[in-house]
């Protein structure tokens, strides 16, 4: 073969590799991209013509367009009120600075902007509350897992008062927080809303349960070589605890964490309603009761926000996992 | 105090319980071993050596019987009788440096300087010549240099005993006999008392003073006691030719595939 042809070849097989590369790359797009927005766009049809055929009393059922339709509305709804308020506080001001100009002793009233919360308003309001109540959650569930995973004989203890309450509903929680709260919480100038810690202690009761349970099997089958280096050692419980411990049960710490989030995020809607804490699950009852002809898409609304929060928080806990996890070649999902 | 009872394994017997009657495991245990002596447990497997090394480590507890260190009875796991496991068991979430700064610090925190710590640490690694991957994590180095560690971090302890569980089982031959070179020359420089567990019978008659080869269990007990008069330093290359090597190799295979035949190989025939 002459040097030509062989440069012929080389170029060849080139062409034929990059081509083999494209067709890769383009799979690969395929199976990121395309795949899941088909998947979308059949739901959305799909969802499109059911909603077509269902009337309530309170008109149609809402299909993707109307959904669409009145989160733009509740965006301009926000935008509005945020505008209302900026000017009130404008014409306080305003107010104020005149009677100042004209006695420079003059009591000024400054008064708080008495508008309703915004759905957005309402949101974070949510995102507080199922915070303050996992937070809790944890303090308690991390440490009583490490207890009873490290000690038999108090994992005998707790074990069935954690499988007892375990399988209860927030809802039947919820009247007997309400009324503790009612009765331990007085106070003159309160802190918090008594609304606000029903809900989140109802979320923390319910999200206890899986970080506690998958705490207790972390810590309980921690390499048995582990502990004995441990012993050798003659390290004392804290150390123990914090260098051999906690680190190698941190990957099962982390999945019930998750679980519990996950858990406190679809508690927190239903304590809302009930305990009329102003966040998403009040929002949903408010437009239940509402009942114009724009409550259902409204609603629909929130339920898709709920779905995208509660999975925007589940990649924050696996990026927080990633953050501690020293296993950095682990694979988590 | 004589010499030779540094450490003693005095008529140790050990029973496990069980659902039924108890497993008698090791029955009348009787050994003595000398400061800076080399001895090594051979014996097929689950004849309960790792079983002897435990209860000398303190982290199984005799039936009866007691072992006794520098005439005071050992109760409890501690640092003077630093364990190498088989399986390195270094904690992977730190470094080459702070697994061996974690075992340091137990043993010197009141005796040594934050600045003197440091120096033995590094003087440690040194000694396994793993100095290079001190930031290291465990799972970024060989299983081989992973062992080095385990090793130093013992070391590091200065433990009157070294007890060793098949600290080379899961290595492959040629890092294998590295480490061995590594751990003739640094027994020979500090002069540690060592117990290691093995089956290999090559590493048992190259590397130790004494061979202590155990029956067969249940109630496995020290059959025979070889003693291993070659010269130190020894080359594995030299005595492969050695007719005194192979003579002690041939003493020990006989007992462990004609006296105490394998009980597995027995099942079969």
């Amino acid at each position: 073969m002459s040097a030509t042809s062989i440069m012929a070849k080389v170029s060849e097989l080139r062409k034929l590799a990059t081509l083999e590369n494209f067709k890769l790359l383009i799979d690969n797009g395929i199976r990121a991209m395309a795949l899941p927005v088909l998947g979308i766009c059949m739901f959305l049809l799909l969802w499109q013509l059911v909603a077509n055929n269902i009337v309530t009393s309170l008109g149609q059922f809402p299909g993707p367009t109307q959904v669409y339709e009145q989160s733009q509305n509740l965006v301009a709804d926000h935008n509005r009120e945020r505008n209302k308020e900026a000017s009130f506080y404008e014409r306080q001001e305003k107010r104020n600075a005149k009677k100042l100009e004209k006695n420079p002793d003059a009591k000024v009233k400054v008064r708080t902007y008495p508008g309703k919360a915004t759905f957005f308003d309402q949101i974070v309001t949510s995102l507080i509350t199922v915070a303050f109540g996992f937070l809790i959650a944890t303090l308690v569930a991390v440490p009583l897992g490490i207890v009873c995973g490290l000690s038999e004989s108090a994992y005998r203890c707790v074990n069935p008062i954690i499988q007892t309450f375990k399988p209860v509903s927030p809802l039947a929680w919820l009247p007997l927080v309400t009324m503790v709260v009612s009765a331990l919480y007085v106070s003159e100038d309160p802190f918090f809303e008594k609304s606000f810690l029903t809900s989140a202690f109802t979320v923390a009761l319910c999200c206890l349960w899986p970080t506690v349970v998958n705490t207790i099997v972390g810590v309980a089958s921690i390499d048995r070589d582990l502990i004995n280096v441990s012993r050798v050692l003659q390290l004392n419980a804290w150390v123990h605890i914090r260098k051999i411990v906690i680190p190698s049960a941190i990957p099962m710490i982390f999945t019930g964490l998750r679980l519990s989030l996950a858990t406190g995020w679809m508690v927190l809607i239903a304590a809302e309603m009930l305990a009329q804490n102003p966040g998403l699950g009040k929002f949903i009852w408010d437009e239940f009761q509402n009942g114009s002809s724009h409550s259902l898409g409204r609603i629909m609304v929130a339920v898709l926000v709920i779905g995208i929060i509660g999975f925007a928080l589940d990649r924050l806990m696996l990026a927080l996992q990633r953050a501690v996890s020293w296993d950095k070649q682990a694979i988590l999902r | 105090m004589i010499e030779d009872s540094y450490l003693q394994i005095s008529q140790v017997g050990i029973e496990f319980p069980t659902d039924g009657e108890p497993f008698r495991a090791l029955q009348d245990v009787q050994l003595k071993i000398a400061k800076g002596e080399f001895v090594s447990l051979i014996g097929h497997s689950g004849c309960g050596k790792s079983t002897v090394l435990n209860i000398v480590a303190g982290l199984y507890k005799a039936t009866e019987g007691a072992v006794i260190l520098e005439e005071r009875e050992v109760s409890e796991p501690g640092p003077d009788r630093a364990v190498v496991f088989q399986n390195h068991a270094l904690l992977p979430w730190l470094s080459v440096y702070q697994n061996v700064e974690l075992a340091v610090k137990c043993v010197f925190k009141k005796t040594k300087t934050e600045h003197e710590i440091k120096d033995w640490i590094e003087h440690n690694l040194s000694l396994v010549h793993m100095d290079h991957a001190m930031h290291k994590l465990p799972n970024e180095i060989s299983g081989g240099m992973k062992q080095r560690v385990g090793i130093a971090r013992c070391l590091a302890m200065q433990p009157k005993v070294l007890l060793m569980d098949e600290p080379f089982g899961a290595l492959d031959a040629l890092t294998r006999a590295h480490l061995q070179d590594s751990l003739m020359e640094i027994q020979q420089q500090l002069g540690n008392t060592v117990i290691m567990i093995t089956h290999d019978v090559d590493e048992a008659v190259l590397l130790s003073d004494r061979i202590v080869m155990m029956t067969n269990g249940p109630a496995a007990s020290i059959g025979e006691v070889l003693s291993i008069d070659l010269p130190r330093p020894r080359d594995r290359v030299v005595l492969a030719e050695d007719p005194e090597f192979n003579n002690y190799r041939q003493q020990v295979l006989r007992f462990l595939y004609e006296k105490q035949r394998n009980p597995a190989a027995k099942a079969v025939a």
